[in-house]
Order: C-alpha cells, then sequence, then structure tokens
C-alpha cells in the first residue's frame, strides 16, 4: 500500500469509530517483532504504552521494524513506518509528516502532549537518518 | 442540600463540548477545574488591585499585602493551624516536600537515621527522600500497602524504630484512593520520637484537615487540585520546627538585615518564602478554600462517599474489569485494567467519548508495578462528579470493548 492509497482509504471511513477500527485492523496486520527486540535500547521513550522502533539500512536507504503493546497506538505505527520505510536519510528529513496525519484525519495523534510515543517516534526516525 | 447540578453552574468549563460530547471530567486527581469566583477574582486582582507585597508604601501594595496575608488565613483556617505564621506559601505541594527534605532533612538527618515512607507515595513524596538519603547516607524504608491497597499497620509497626527520624506518608492514595489511618501512625511515630510529614495532596480535596487533631508536624498540599490555581503550594509546619530550619532559598524578602559580609534571616513564613512570591495564585487558592468551606467539606464528602460507592457497584457490573484498589472507605480514586484492551487504547477512545480520565503510572511507577501493572487508567472524582458521568464512563467502556 502507498500512502495515497492510505489517505483515500481513511476518506472512505466517516466516523472516528471506523478510522480506530482499521487502524486496529492496520495494526494487526503488520509484521511481528521479534521478542528478542522488545528490550531497553530499540524502546522510543515518553510513552504512555510501550512502543520499539528498530532500524537498519540497506544500500543508502533505511528500513524500520515497529511494534506497541497497544493496538491502536500499533496501527499509528504501521502508518509512520509506510510513511518512512524504504527512504533515504534526506527523504527522510524533507516528509512532512504532519501534513500525511492532517490528511488521514488523525492529526491530533502527534500533539507532543499525546504522549502516545508518535512524535517520539518521529524525533527517533529522524534521528536514525542523521546518524545512520 | 448539596445540588451538584447548580455547583457543576459555578464551573464555566461544563459548558464546553469535548468532541461533540457532555463534558465527562473523571481527572481531578491530576488537576481540579476551577470554579468562576477563583477565575474572577485573580482577574480582579490583575485588574484592579495589582502591586508586590511587602515593599511599596503606596495603597495598591498596602492593599495587596493585606489580602496576600488575608490569603494566608484563609489557609490557616482551613487546615485549623494555631497560626498564620505556620502557614508557608509555595510553588507546589512538590516543592513543599522538597523544602522540608533540604531544609529540615539537611539540618536534622544523620547517616544513622532513617526515615519510613510508604509504598503508595507518589514520585513527589519519593524521589526527594532517595536523592537526600543518597547524599547523607541515612535508611530509606519503606513500608507495605496490602493487595487490596489498605495499609499494613502491621508491617509499619515493624519497620518505625527509635532510628526512625522522619515518617513521611501520604492521607489518600492518588492511585488506591486508600485513605490511610494518619492519626495511628502519627501517634506511633510521635511515640518513637520521630517527626511526620502529611502529602495530604489528594485528601485535601476530599476531607477537612485538622492540623491540630492529627498533630502531623508537617502537611503539604497544592493549590491546582484543591480547585486553586496552579504555581502555589502550602507547606503546614509546627512554628517550632519552622523557626528551627534553615533557609531553603535566599534572596529578597525572606531576610531580616543585610550587610556584604553577613545576613540574618527573617522568621517564619517570611525564611522560606524568597523573592516575589505567586501573589496572585495565593490569594487565588484562598478563594477556592474559601468556595469549599462555603460549599460544606462534610457536605462534599458525602457527595463523593455516595459516587465512590455507586462507581464501586457499576465497575464491578463490567466483565472483564479488575478495580486495583479496594480497601474498605477508600475514597473517590478508581484505577483499573480492563482485559484484552491496552489502558493507552482505552483512552483514546474514552476520549472521544468526551470521558477524561488518566493512563500511565500517575507519578508513581513503583506502586502500579507493586500492585502487578505497568501501566493503569484512572478515573477520579471531584465535587462536581455526577452520578450520569460515572453512568456515560461505564457506556464508554463497554463501548471500547466492542473495538477488541
Amino acid at each position: 500500500m502507498t500512502i495515497d492509497e492510505l489517505i483515500e482509504n481513511f476518506s472512505f471511513l466517516d466516523t472516528w469509530e471506523d478510522k480506530y477500527r482499521y487502524l486496529i485492523e492496520l495494526g494487526e496486520k503488520m509484521p511481528p517483532l521479534p521478542e528478542s527486540y522488545k528490550t531497553a535500547p530499540w524502546q522510543v521513550k515518553g510513552c504512555q504504552s510501550q512502543v520499539w522502533l528498530v532500524p537498519s539500512k540497506e544500500e543508502d536507504r533505511l528500513h524500520f521494524l515497529g511494534d506497541s503493546d497497544a493496538a491502536i497506538v500499533k496501527g499509528l505505527i504501521s502508518i509512520v513506518l509506510l510513511i518512512y520505510d524504504n527512504k533515504s536519510p534526506s527523504e527522510i528529513k524533507a516528509v512532512a509528516v504532519d501534513d500525511i496525519f492532517a490528511k488521514i484525519g488523525l492529526k491530533e495523534h502527534l500533539s507532543p502532549s499525546r504522549r502516545n510515543g508518535l512524535e517520539a517516534m518521529v524525533a527517533k526516525i529522524r534521528q536514525y537518518a542523521d546518524i545512520l | 442540600m448539596y445540588d451538584v447540578n447548580k455547583i457543576r453552574e459555578d464551573f464555566p468549563i461544563f459548558a464546553l463540548s469535548i468532541n461533540g460530547k457532555p463534558n465527562t471530567f473523571l481527572d481531578s486527581a491530576a488537576s481540579a477545574q476551577k470554579p468562576k469566583i477563583v477565575i474572577d477574582k485573580m482577574n480582579d486582582m490583575y485588574l484592579h488591585e495589582y502591586a508586590n507585597v511587602h515593599r511599596g508604601s503606596y495603597l495598591l501594595s498596602e492593599e495587596i499585602t493585606s489580602a496576600f496575608e488575608q490569603a494566608r488565613a484563609t489557609v490557616q483556617k482551613f487546615v485549623n493551624a494555631s497560626s498564620s505564621s505556620e502557614i508557608v506559601f509555595t510553588r507546589s505541594a512538590t516543592e513543599s516536600i522538597n523544602l522540608v527534605a533540604a531544609s529540615w532533612g539537611h539540618k536534622f538527618l544523620k547517616a544513622s537515621d532513617e526515615v519510613l515512607i510508604s509504598e503508595a507515595e507518589h514520585h513527589a513524596n519519593l524521589v526527594p527522600w532517595q536523592v537526600l538519603r543518597d547524599e547523607i547516607g541515612f535508611k530509606l524504608n519503606i513500608c507495605r500497602v496490602n493487595d487490596d491497597g489498605s495499609f499494613d499497620m502491621e508491617d509499619f509497626r515493624k519497620k518505625l524504630s527509635s532510628k526512625t527520624k522522619l515518617v513521611a506518608i501520604t492521607g489518600m492514595s492518588n492511585v488506591l484512593g486508600t485513605i490511610f489511618p494518619l492519626k495511628e501512625i502519627i501517634n506511633l511515630a510521635h511515640a518513637k520520637g520521630a517527626k511526620v510529614l502529611v502529602d495530604a495532596c489528594q485528601l485535601a480535596v476530599h476531607q477537612k484537615i485538622d492540623v491540630k487533631d492529627l498533630d502531623c508536624d508537617f502537611l503539604a498540599f497544592s493549590g491546582h487540585k484543591t480547585y486553586g490555581p496552579t504555581g502555589i503550594g502550602v507547606l503546614y509546619g509546627k512554628y517550632e520546627l519552622l523557626d528551627s530550619m534553615p533557609p531553603y532559598q535566599c534572596g529578597g524578602d525572606m531576610v531580616d538585615t543585610v550587610t556584604y559580609e553577613h545576613t540574618t534571616f527573617d522568621i517564619p513564613p517570611a525564611r522560606f518564602e524568597a523573592g516575589t512570591p505567586a501573589i496572585v495564585e495565593a490569594i487565588g487558592l484562598a478563594e477556592a478554600l474559601k468556595y469549599l468551606m462555603s460549599l460544606g467539606q462534610d457536605n462534599i464528602t458525602t457527595h463523593e462517599n455516595e459516587l465512590t460507592a455507586y462507581a464501586i457497584k457499576q465497575f464491578s457490573q463490567i466483565k472483564g474489569l479488575h478495580q486495583i484498589g479496594t480497601a474498605q472507605g477508600k475514597g473517590g480514586v478508581f484505577s483499573f485494567v480492563v482485559d484484552g484492551i491496552h489502558p493507552q487504547d482505552l483512552a483514546f477512545i474514552l476520549d472521544k467519548e468526551g470521558v477524561a480520565v488518566r493512563v500511565g503510572h500517575h507519578c508513581a511507577a513503583p506502586l502500579v508495578k507493586r500492585m502487578g501493572y505497568s501501566s493503569v487508567a484512572r478515573a477520579s472524582l471531584g465535587l462536581y462528579n455526577t452520578k450520569e458521568d460515572i453512568d456515560i464512563l461505564v457506556k464508554a467502556i463497554n463501548k471500547a470493548k466492542t473495538f477488541f
């Protein structure tokens, strides 16, 4: 799925209930993160649920695995990974993630006060783009 | 007659809808909403009566100094202290506890001493003692709560000794809702020669506080939880204790004489109020406390106890919901988890239904862990909550269950 397809899928959903059900479904479909990665070095801090992010690099492109113990958060992570996976560091830096979440209709989840880990996760991805 | 629907009208924020739903605010244990009279009073001070305190010899400064000191007298009345000199204004309850740790702790605690706290302390009454322990080298003992969240008196008696110099203990747990048997704790501690600091952040909101009856040595509470503004807290201390303590911070308004070579310090409470205080906030807090006293704190307690009993009954009918903290006589703080739903996911859905609860470790991470969890949801009551609020919460929890 591309990010445009995802935005289109969300545009068919009128109620928050349907959006949240779809988010949960997206999370369930995400490839599972091996338990061995669910440890402190991969944990994203500043979340009310547990969130993990594991980067890797293939040629000049970054790949990410992620997971959370909360279902809606996991769905949000799957969107973040769809946005950032398989991009070069400079492409990662150029992404307007706020705009994408606004188009999906989930912008409130990127607010720093939400502390659901999404903002921290985006910051971490950008940080990995700098150092990897 | 306690007419809660009429009382709700005193709080402008409840006129606001949240996500198109009625504002079902169940997070007063984190911070309470403010009655209009508090907001109006503070506005009025800025609009018509503002100047600095304890400095000017002109009308505005004299008037606001008098209002500030009257605010202190209101706090004195609220906790039934012997004198307004026993009331120190701080920035928060956290600062009140840090003040005791830094000032009293540094002067009176030695490596051979012990400090006793409970498992139910939130970080503000745990971390300052850990930091001081690491510096001074005393032993920090932690007495247990039982699995239902009740206070384990036997363990307390066991850990209390003649080495114990301070018992720092909450009056009401912000996670479990347990109301601690303070009088018994204080009597036992005093019998061993220990001083007692009561963290009344939660207790002061729900019950009448009487420091004379309790005979506690220190008591801390915050403004924003007692329907007052943020940025203001209170430390009560017995006068002779306060008088024995060195300053906590230094600056203006807390000195007696100053030369380039030497400074002598003012008497309490001024000694502990360096710099310009949170003047308008102190006056706002006094307005909130007057509001509580005018409603009648016993009436508030009765109303909240009825709601608490109702909530416990309603929660017990939700399949898969586990209440954390079920001690007899507990107050209106309900931590819970629901099978198959992460508390964070639950809070997302409750929010969409206009219901505000808190999730996480509630600044009491070791306690949440001791009860067997890493994260829990918490609903907490204020004087303005209704049975309808509980019904809306229950309905929203049941709705959340259909998602997972």
